[in-house]
């Protein structure tokens, strides 16, 4: 076993490091809240030239054909400074139309992402469905020009900026994906603030889409292992999340001052800050391994290394976060603090694509959980 | 970045999952399939046969007669061993005053005293608490006075485990009264056989006498048994506490206790289903699990930087804690699955219905996990200062 960065994987990361301290403090993510897309389409097209955004996806549509840890690793460094650009939605959604997609397809909506000209969302989630992709109520009903798409789906991340909309949607037996064009007659997107200062999109649809439109793979098992994806690329993000708390609030420790004493020589808050130091590099653990495990093809083991991570960011980033407010005391608690910000990002991250006990039970479930 | 053990690596996991197979003695498979407690003298039995084999000393060198094994090597030739529950070699002579002795001792005490370490023929005891010197070491009292040819010792030590079955204790001991706290110790070996000296085991609340006190009064020891030079054996001490820490996370132990959770649930029943059927105690089950994995990965983490000839990463410091915390959290889970069977202490077989007669007591005595080698407060502490930089 090797967990050491190569060359390529160090100036990744050094220049994801680069970019966070010069272009995109949090202060950059602060102001965007306000914003009504929330992120800068020009920061975008810059992320596309620096190959980011094609890192995972292969050389036909322009992308570097890397492995996802790369990706990993740079989603790290970019959850460091709450980075808002929706890299996380689009790769799900490219990796959708990249496992279910057609060559002409994947070229058509992907190279124009991988490039940084527009952006991609995934509409799974239904108001009934919870975590579980198979539950769809969205239908695609067959017509002479292809299919009408008939359905709601919610919390679609990006869905209000995205150039494309990857739909699930129950099409006959089985369940298809079709790439919607939001500005077509008969979808309707209504943006959604989220907790974290970003956007999501509920998304009515009633809408005609042609018929090479609809991705020809198997839909289910795309969006399982796009949605696996997003898990560990949230669970990336998440250990960046964790060791800038972590990095802030030990900073805090040893600068303020109680009782004519630096507040970080009470054991009490030692050991608290040693904890959280223990919870970050579990999570990173788990999360290096999803990330080299997420194209295995053996699917249990893909499943156990995913879900566990899923968990274990569940469990640490809850605890980092909160105790991070709990040491900074009354001033953690204020908007003007960054440390909410990251405590508000966490909760998102663990909700998306699966929280804790969704994964709790999908590991359970994996054949050989029993074996003793 | 790679998760794949090397093919030397797999074949050596696969050689040891062999010996074990065909090695463990027929009458110790029993309570290896239980977990259960092994007597002093099965232990030493499966310290004779690992000797035969070459593995009882896998981290020595192969000059003083060690396996000569790499890191990750010794971490697989543990974990096996760990998780087929075989008799756990006491570490007091293989993995503390051994390596001790192979690194600062000299070449005649090389001679007198590696042999009988490797050999199982002479066992080794730890002594180093006092009842008033706990997490904090330096401050013990226990003398050796120099009274020319060799030294007196006088005093008390405690937690000096399986003192009953050994023969020998390494101590630290005050050689130097006037020197600050540290600077005054040396490292000594003492033959129990001395007059003087009084061994005296106590029950823990696991009900099994793994600790004894030991007492020392106008102990004659030659001056030959210092290891190191005289009052600078914390140097000594400290030099142990580096090895092997991706021992010290009890991976082996957490893993198998998570198996024989796995084992209640499987035939326990609670009216019409079993427990491994309940969505509750298989969450329980599955996040017990994850925090295994966790721990797991994150010992590799440290082997691999280790198997690299690095000094050990932040990521190691962790270990024990987690380790120790797990192997807890795991004997809990068992005794919650096991219900009202769990209560048994020590029962006649029949009296529980299936054969995990030992986990209350395991469940007891493993409060110790947190505590031994470095209490958990202790490591925090180490964390918080050298890692953080709070102090």
């Amino acid at each position: 076993m090797n967990f050491s960065l190569t060359e390529d994987q160090r100036m990744l990361t050094d220049a994801a490091i680069g970019f966070t301290r010069k272009q995109s403090p949090v202060s950059r993510m602060r102001k965007l809240r306000d914003d009504p897309i929330g992120w800068s389409p020009e920061v975008w097209r810059q992320m596309g030239e620096l190959g980011w955004l094609g890192l995972p996806f292969p050389e036909a549509v322009g992308g570097l054909g890397g492995k996802f840890v790369d990706l990993a690793l740079v989603l790290e460094q970019l959850g460091q400074t709450l980075v808002p650009e929706p890299i996380v939605p689009s790769l799900v959604a490219g990796m959708a139309i990249l496992a279910a997609g057609d060559a002409a397809q994947q070229r058509a909506y992907l190279t124009p992402m991988v490039a940084g000209r527009s952006s991609l969302a995934l509409a799974w989630a239904e108001v009934d469905g919870r975590y579980d992709p198979g539950n769809v109520m969205t239908r695609a009903e067959r017509t002479s020009a292809g299919f009408r798409l008939i359905g709601r789906k919610r919390f679609v991340l990006d869905g209000h900026a995205a150039a494309e909309l990857v739909v699930s949607a129950c099409d006959g037996e089985r369940i298809s994906l079709f790439v919607v064009d939001p500005k077509a007659p008969g979808v309707r997107i209504q943006p959604v603030r989220t907790l974290d200062g970003r956007r999501a999109a509920l998304v009515d649809l009633e809408v005609e889409v042609a018929a090479d439109r609809r991705l020809e793979g198997n839909g289910k098992a795309a969006l399982e292992h796009a949605l696996d994806v997003g898990a560990a690329a949230a669970c990336a993000e998440g250990v960046g999340v964790m060791r800038a708390v972590l990095a802030m609030t030990t900073e805090y420790l040893r600068t303020r001052e109680q009782f004519g004493v630096k507040i970080g020589s009470f054991q009490v808050l030692q050991h608290r800050a040693a904890d959280m130091f223990i919870e970050t590099e579990l999570a990173y653990s788990t999360s290096i391994e999803a990330a080299l495990r997420i194209d295995d093809d053996n699917l249990a083991e893909r499943t156990a290394a995913v879900t566990s991570a899923k968990i274990q960011l569940a469990e640490s980033g809850r605890y980092v976060t909160q105790q991070a407010i709990q040491l900074h005391g009354g001033i953690g608690i204020t908007d003007e603090h960054d440390v909410g910000l990251y405590f508000k990002r966490m909760v998102a991250l663990n909700t998306m694509f699966g929280d804790a006990e969704h994964q709790v039970t999908r590991f359970a479930a994996r054949p050989g959980f029993v074996a003793v | 970045m790679d998760l794949a053990l090397s093919p030397k690596h797999t074949a050596f996991r696969d050689e040891v999952r062999a010996f074990i197979a065909d090695a463990l003695p027929a009458h110790l498979r029993p309570k290896a399939a239980i977990d259960a407690h092994f007597e002093h003298h099965e232990v030493m039995e499966w310290h004779r046969i690992l000797y035969k084999k070459g593995w009882a000393a896998p981290n020595w060198p192969v000059e003083h007669g060690g396996a000569g094994l790499d890191v990750t090597s010794r971490f697989i030739l543990h974990d096996e061993l760990e998780l087929a529950s075989t008799p756990p070699l006491s570490p007091f002579g293989l993995m503390m005053v051994g390596p001790a002795i192979i690194q600062f001792g000299t070449p005649d005490q090389q001679r007198r005293f590696l042999p009988k370490i490797l050999a199982g023929e002479e066992v080794w005891c730890q002594g180093y608490s006092e009842p008033n010197a706990g997490s904090d070491l330096a401050s013990l009292k226990t003398s050796a006075e120099d009274a020319g040819s060799h030294f007196v010792v006088n005093g008390q030590k405690t937690w000096t485990t399986y003192a009953q079955h050994a023969n020998w204790v390494f101590c630290l001991v005050r050689t130097n009264p006037r020197a600050k706290k540290q600077s005054g110790i040396s490292f000594l070996l003492i033959d129990l056989k001395t007059p003087g000296v009084t061994v005296k085991p106590f029950l823990t609340i696991g009900g099994t006498k793994a600790f004894s006190e030991t007492w020392f009064d106008n102990v004659k020891v030659p001056k030959q048994n210092v290891v190191g030079e005289v009052d600078a054996g914390w140097t000594v001490a400290k030099a142990l506490l580096g090895h092997e820490r991706t021992q010290t996370a009890a991976v082996g132990v957490i893993g198998r206790t998570l198996r024989k959770c796995k084992r209640i649930a499987a035939r326990t029943r609670a009216g019409d289903h079993l427990l491994i059927d309940d969505p509750v105690f298989r969450g329980k089950l599955a996040r017990l699990e994850v925090r295994y994995r966790s721990l797991q990965m994150t010992n590799w983490r440290s082997l691999a930087v280790a198997q690299l000839g690095h000094a050990p990463g932040p990521e190691s410091s962790i270990l024990k804690i987690r380790g120790s915390e797990l192997v807890q959290q795991a004997y809990e889970l068992a005794m919650e699955l096991m219900g009202h069977d769990a209560l048994a202490w020590f029962p006649e077989p029949g009296v529980v219905a299936d054969l995990e007669e030992s986990v209350a007591s395991q469940f007891c005595y493993f409060r110790a996990t947190t505590i031994y080698a470095g209490s958990n407060e202790i490591q925090r502490n180490i964390i918080a200062k050298h890692i953080l930089g709070l102090g």
